[in-house]
């Protein structure tokens, strides 16, 4: 017991003294994502945020100081996404927090900047938690939220002539709010709907044969699809030998993107209305400079990863310009309000909800050359399928 | 009703995959006795090779040959990794080769990101079985039907192996009593070699079959492990129709019952496999173990409590970690805190274990009701710090009230496999119940008490209860009903022979370990602030069995070190290594060679090899 | 008075063949009674349901007058029976003494006490118990490093440990040198006298039967067909018969 407890001491003793003294001329960043995790989007995403580190860096930094991030793996759990943010803030001393992917980990990592007075500038999760019902004043969100991203869908799915609808999505609760939200605000605008049909798959565990089964057993005209990565691939697999999706419209959630897209390669199909990232075809200025030095520097095409990786950085860097300081307040007041540009265009981040108004691509699918692209597609400005500041103030709680 | 025909024949199909890497594991088991951890892993690299392989080589010919070298080529890594790593412990104490499997399974994960990149890979359709064929009105996928066909078929080969040739009897002889092959005068060495090849075969050929209907991803291991030892406890160890009729069973049943709850499937295979453990303890078509395999106490070396000297000594360690917030700042103390809270947790698991001879696979369902009970206090009922770490872990208490007390009528793998069952049980309803636990998102803001909430006091109070708990368990595996577990454990029919109620016993020793799984849990909640579905989940099961087994599940207090060591290696590896689990799989194979007893197990051994005259006289002058 | 053990009519069967069929016999305090009989004859099964492992189909068993038909075995040894076993059931991870203090902590039913080392419970017990059987300079060893007899000796020890009425022992000196067996079965037949013990034993040697059972029953195809004295069963044409001459 003795040899057990000196021998952990001697350990963390050693951990101790690699604590770096503070540069003076850096700014340091912590960010924390599920490398190990999900690699498929993580990866891009952090080809995103490298991109914008130089570019920032290159062009003198802020304020004379570069910003230099410490980048942590959560390995895909909550607990120790937790850690890691200990880690960054405590030993690190890192002026802010960002990054994560999945939704509990963003609420954790939220929650852990609210105890700690620390400034957290979401990336990914897509949880209306994140700025509403859990959402508190340190929390930032860069990604059109789930929201939002059902807003849009529901949008184009009014437009369809199809009645009765079936909804499958995974079972947790991105997959659970999103079918709520979607079911909602496109009960409202067409009430003739029914829904006909659920099925919720374990996510990454689908039984996609017998789940297509049972949703074409209630006839529906038209589905709205959640899953997405491996259970997309089943799904897509499964729905296309079975005839599922023939004469059937299909609403999907995130599938242009290149991430959930590319995979199916020719069995992509056809004529989803999906919201993504046709990097391959968006003719804007601004983009274009993205793409461009995307491809230079890693010779690979950008995923929706890179595009969070690198506005997400790019925000980050224009609230520390703003704010001149790396005190949490005034970020925060710099926070609220702030305008900038990103591949997509302006962006600017609400005071109400401390949501961003980037927006996404909705579009149809489409298989080009045996690959899986999205045409007829437009871009949707996030503040277009945002709730007011009076209704947000309700949905959030009370500082 | 021709659809539900066709429900049931993609049932079926379903049930053809799941039966293929089920009955690997099985037959693995039933001979080696090695609960195979890295069958899930093997299944992966199964579909990896079959991918590349197939994108490569074109015609059916190239398509068929691809899927079956593959598999071939796993088989032969099976070999490899039969010979040069599990041979070495199979004298180990059981369950013991789990952690070297665990390892490899670390490996494989980061192995096949590195060599196949991170996205998902979707292979060829299936040359000739592309198309769908109609069948009552309805649409149903040739390679569906090829695969209803397959799974039998796969059976009645299997079956022919083993009934109709010398090596099949072996098998089967040594599935029923090892020690009689043994007396036979085979080569048991190559006898395991060539059934764990067969094993990872069929797991290859497995996972390549899926090609042409799945994505082929770095997860797809998880996936497929706990459902396929799920089936093969149905089935009955060992037993391969078995095997095949559990699949069946609980392929169709998901099938169906996705009609009826659509939300079923999270826990479905889990609800059928703990109300068929509760009714036929041995699964349908297994057998009453005999007399389970002496492991235990093959150290002929009776634990003692600690002596004087060593009593000092654990007090100075307790001393000197009190002592750590002088030396290192913030982050250090709640990585510590952290370890110590896995420590605790680790210790009640190996009390279980190693005092009681159960081995828990759903300890960690404890640990995360703990952890919700001290969540609802907190939060729900508003009260503080104090008195939800003196509520919460009743919740933890609770839950081993009731599930304990249906496990304890069960032993072995079977005990296992039902506290798996109940904690999954527990984590659906952790993950489903939004309004009272906040589903996947959890509940938020479980903070200390002011006076607590500074690194160093929280520490100190973890500190102090964890101390306290792993004393207490200590202490209780040395008291009278330590004595009594362990007589439960060493022999059941002479324990019942000396009017000691086992069951009674061992629901007792289940109810201490989950209440002190509990403690740990509520600890937890506080220190990390929330809590979620994942503190229940199977990977913390896993983790706690690592810690036990890394510590020497034949030493009291092994669990100790073996959670001081994981918990550190794994926190400081997330932080610092791009491919940590590679590295992390990499050491724990590695000290599972180099210890095959634990590390603890290890010391043990080598403190007893000291001069006898000399330890004779340290006993004495300590007592 | 009421014999210590008496047993009417026991009968068992598995799949309609029956193991044992209608046995009835009873057992003196302070006697050795002996049950023999050919491989399969149904001792170990008559032996089973006297100690309560297997249920009878149908039959009495009355220990002390206590009617104990169906009991568990925990309850049996309530009553007082100590019993060893054929292969040794002893707790392997523990020493010779710690083995003794499990079952003395049983009988004065403190297993349930979650305090207190249980090493310095009952030593005193213990080792005279230990002293009795010749096993007292062993008290330390680990239990699995015993040799055989050893363990044979320690099961006979740790069946005195509740002051039993009634001792079973199921082939007491199987895997024992005769030495050995001879010195076992004196040890036993003197703790019986001494203590006022029945003692009912299976056994396949014929030379310990006949030198230290008081009667012999004589089991064949699940049914009693002799007992008696040794010399009348020795004499017995049908346990000729069954034996062939092969006691050896």
């Amino acid at each position: 017991m003795g040899f057990r407890l000196s021998a952990s001491l001697a350990f963390l003793a050693v951990m101790g003294a690699g604590t770096a003294a503070l540069a003076q001329n850096e700014i340091k960043i912590g960010e924390i994502n599920s490398y190990s995790g999900i690699p498929a989007f993580t990866e891009p995403y952090r080809k995103g945020w490298q991109l914008a580190v130089d570019e920032v860096n290159a062009a003198g930094g802020i304020g004379g100081k570069k910003i230099v991030v410490i980048s942590k793996d959560d390995a895909g759990k909550p607990a120790d996404a937790v850690t890691a943010a200990n880690e960054l803030v405590s030993r690190e001393g890192v002026a802010l927090l960002t990054g994560t992917f999945f939704s509990n980990i963003g609420l954790a990592v939220s929650d852990f900047a609210k105890q700690k007075k620390v400034f957290f500038m979401a990336a990914e999760p897509l949880t209306d938690a994140m700025t509403w019902s859990q959402g508190n004043r340190y929390t930032f969100r860069l990604r059109p939220s789930n929201y939002m991203q059902a807003a849009m869908l529901a949008e184009e799915a009014a437009k369809l002539p199809a009645k009765r609808w079936a909804t499958i999505a995974p079972n947790y609760e991105y997959g659970q709010s999103a079918v709520t939200v979607f079911k909602q605000l496109l009960s409202a605008k067409r009430p003739d709907i029914e829904w006909v049909a659920e099925q919720w798959p374990p996510q990454g565990k689908i039984d996609a044969g017998a789940v297509v089964q049972a949703i074409a057993a209630s006839k529906p005209e038209a589905i709205l699809n959640v899953t997405f990565g491996p259970d997309l691939v089943k799904l897509a697999r499964e729905g296309n030998t079975r005839g599922l999706f023939k004469d059937r419209a299909v609403v999907s959630f995130l599938t242009g993107e290149p991430e959930y897209l590319d995979p199916l390669k020719d069995e992509t199909p056809e004529g989803w209305t999906v919201t993504g990232y046709p990097w391959y075809a968006i003719k804007a200025p601004e983009h274009d400079a993205f793409l461009k030095a995307y491809q230079a520097k890693f010779n690979d095409y950008p995923r929706l990863g890179s595009i969070v990786g690198y506005a997400t950085m790019k925000s980050v860097a224009a609230i520390l310009a703003k704010a001149s300081s790396t005190d949490t307040d005034k970020m925060i007041e710099a926070a609220e309000g702030i305008e900038l540009d990103s591949p997509f265009g302006k962006i600017a981040f609400r005071k109400s909800d401390h949501q961003s108004t980037l927006g996404a691509f909705v579009g149809k699918t489409a298989v080009k050359d045996g690959k899986g692209v999205m045409v007829d597609f437009g871009y949707r400005s996030g503040a277009k399928y945002l709730p007011s500041d009076d209704e947000v103030k309700k949905l959030r709680p009370a500082e | 009703m021709e659809f539900l025909a066709v429900q049931f024949l993609t049932g079926l199909a379903s049930a053809a995959s799941l039966f293929l890497v089920a009955s690997g594991l099985s037959i693995i088991f039933g001979v080696t006795r090695i609960v195979n951890f890295a069958h899930g892993a093997f299944y992966m690299l199964g579909a990896y090779l079959a991918y590349t392989l197939t994108e490569r080589l074109s015609g059916p010919l190239g398509f068929w040959g691809g899927l079956l070298t593959a598999a071939l080529a796993i088989a032969a890594i099976g070999v490899i990794v039969e010979i040069m790593l599990l041979r070495r412990i199979y004298r180990a104490p059981e369950l013991f080769q789990l952690l070297a499997t665990f390892g490899l399974t670390l490996m494989v994960q980061d192995l096949v990101v590195m060599i196949w990149g991170p996205e998902d890979l979707v292979g060829p359709r299936a040359p000739g079985l592309k198309g769908a064929i109609e069948i009552f009105g309805q649409l149903v996928p040739r390679y569906d039907l090829f695969l209803i066909v397959l799974g039998p078929t796969v059976l009645g080969l299997l079956w022919l192996l083993f009934r109709r040739t010398r090596w099949g009897v072996l098998v089967r002889a040594a599935t029923q009593d090892r020690d009689m092959v043994a007396a036979l005068g085979v080569n048991q060495k190559w006898l395991f070699t060539s059934v764990f090849a067969l094993g990872v075969f069929l797991a290859g050929l497995g996972g390549a079959l899926q090609i042409p209907r799945d994505a082929v991803s770095h997860a797809m291991d998880l996936r497929i492990i706990v459902e396929a030892f799920v089936v093969v406890v149905i089935g009955g160890l060992g037993s391969v129709f078995g095997a095949f009729i559990a699949a069946v069973i609980v392929s169709e049943l998901n099938a169906f019952g996705i009609l009826i709850l659509p939300k079923i499937s999270l826990v479905l295979v889990f609800l059928v496999m703990a109300a068929i453990l509760v009714f036929r303890p041995w699964g349908l078509f297994g057998r009453a173990e005999g007399q389970p395999r002496q492991t235990l106490g093959l150290t002929i070396r009776p634990w003692k409590p600690f002596t004087r000297t060593e009593r000092i000594a654990a007090a100075l360690a307790a001393l000197v970690a009190a002592l750590l917030p002088l030396v290192d700042g913030a982050y250090a103390l709640t990585v510590a805190a952290e370890i110590l809270v896995f420590t605790l947790f680790a210790a009640s698991l190996g009390f279980l274990m190693t005092v009681g001879g159960l081995s828990s696979f759903g300890h960690a369902a404890y640990f995360g009701l703990g952890a919700y009970g001290a969540a609802f206090v907190a939060k729900s009922a508003g009260l503080p710090m104090e008195v939800a770490l003196l509520v919460g872990p009743l919740l933890g208490l609770a839950g081993a009230v009731v599930f304990g007390w249906f496990c304890v009528r069960l032993s072995g793998v079977y005990f296992a496999m039902l506290t798996l069952a109940f904690a999954q049980i527990t984590w659906s309803v952790a993950f489903q119940w939004v309004e009272g636990t906040g589903g996947d998102n959890g509940i938020l803001g479980v903070w200390p008490s002011a006076w607590a909430a500074n690194p160093e006091r929280f520490y100190w109070l973890v500190l102090a209860i964890t101390a306290t708990g792993i004393a207490a368990l200590r202490a209780l595996a040395f008291s009278p009903f330590g004595y009594a577990m362990r007589a439960a454990r060493d022999s059941d029919l002479r324990a019942e022979a000396i009017g000691i109620d086992r069951k009674r016993v061992q629901w007792t020793a289940f109810i201490v370990a989950g209440t002190f799984a509990g403690i740990a849990g509520a600890l937890f909640a506080f220190l990390k602030g929330s809590v979620f579905p994942e503190n229940l989940a199977i990977p913390l099961s896993i983790d706690g069995l690592v810690m036990v087994l890394l510590g020497g599940v034949e030493t009291v207090s092994g669990a100790v070190a073996g959670a001081i060591v994981y918990k550190a290696l794994a926190i400081w590896l997330v932080s610092q290594a791009e491919f940590s689990k590679l590295v992390l799989g990499g050491v724990i194979v590695t000290l599972v060679v180099a210890f095959p007893k634990g590390i603890v197990g290890f010391i043990e051994d080598m403190r007893a090899r000291r001069p006898r005259a000399k330890a004779a006289a340290v006993a004495e002058a300590a007592e | 008075m009421t014999a210590l053990l008496e047993v009417e009519g026991l009968t068992k069967s598995y799949g309609g063949v029956h193991a044992v069929r209608d046995v009835s016999f009873a057992l003196e305090t302070g006697k050795i009674l002996a049950l023999i009989g050919p491989n399969g004859a149904g001792k170990s099964t008559c032996f089973n349901m006297l100690n309560g492992q297997i249920r009878p189909d149908r039959g009495v068993i009355r220990i002390a007058g206590r009617n104990t038909t169906g009991l568990s075995p925990r309850a049996i040894w309530r009553l007082g029976v100590g019993r060893t076993f054929q292969i040794t059931a002893t707790f392997n991870s523990m020493t010779v003494r710690e083995n003794m203090q499990v079952a003395l902590l049983s009988h004065h039913r403190e297993l349930f006490v979650p305090r207190g080392f249980a090493g310095r419970f009952h030593v005193g017990r213990a080792d005279a118990l230990l002293d009795l059987v010749g096993m007292g300079h062993q008290a330390e060893r680990a239990c699995g490093e015993l040799a055989y007899g050893d363990l044979k000796r320690l099961e006979l020890a740790v069946a005195l440990a509740n002051e039993p009425k009634l001792l079973l022992m199921d082939e007491p000196t199987a895997g024992m040198a005769p030495k050995e067996r001879a010195d076992l079965m004196n040890l036993t037949a003197r703790i019986a006298r001494e203590r006022g013990l029945g003692v009912l034993f299976t056994e396949h040697d014929m030379d310990v039967v006949f030198a230290h059972a008081d009667r012999i029953m004589v089991l064949n195809r699940g049914e009693l067909i002799a007992q008696g004295v040794p010399q009348q069963v020795r004499n017995d044409a049908r346990v000729k018969a069954t034996y062939l001459g092969g006691a050896t």
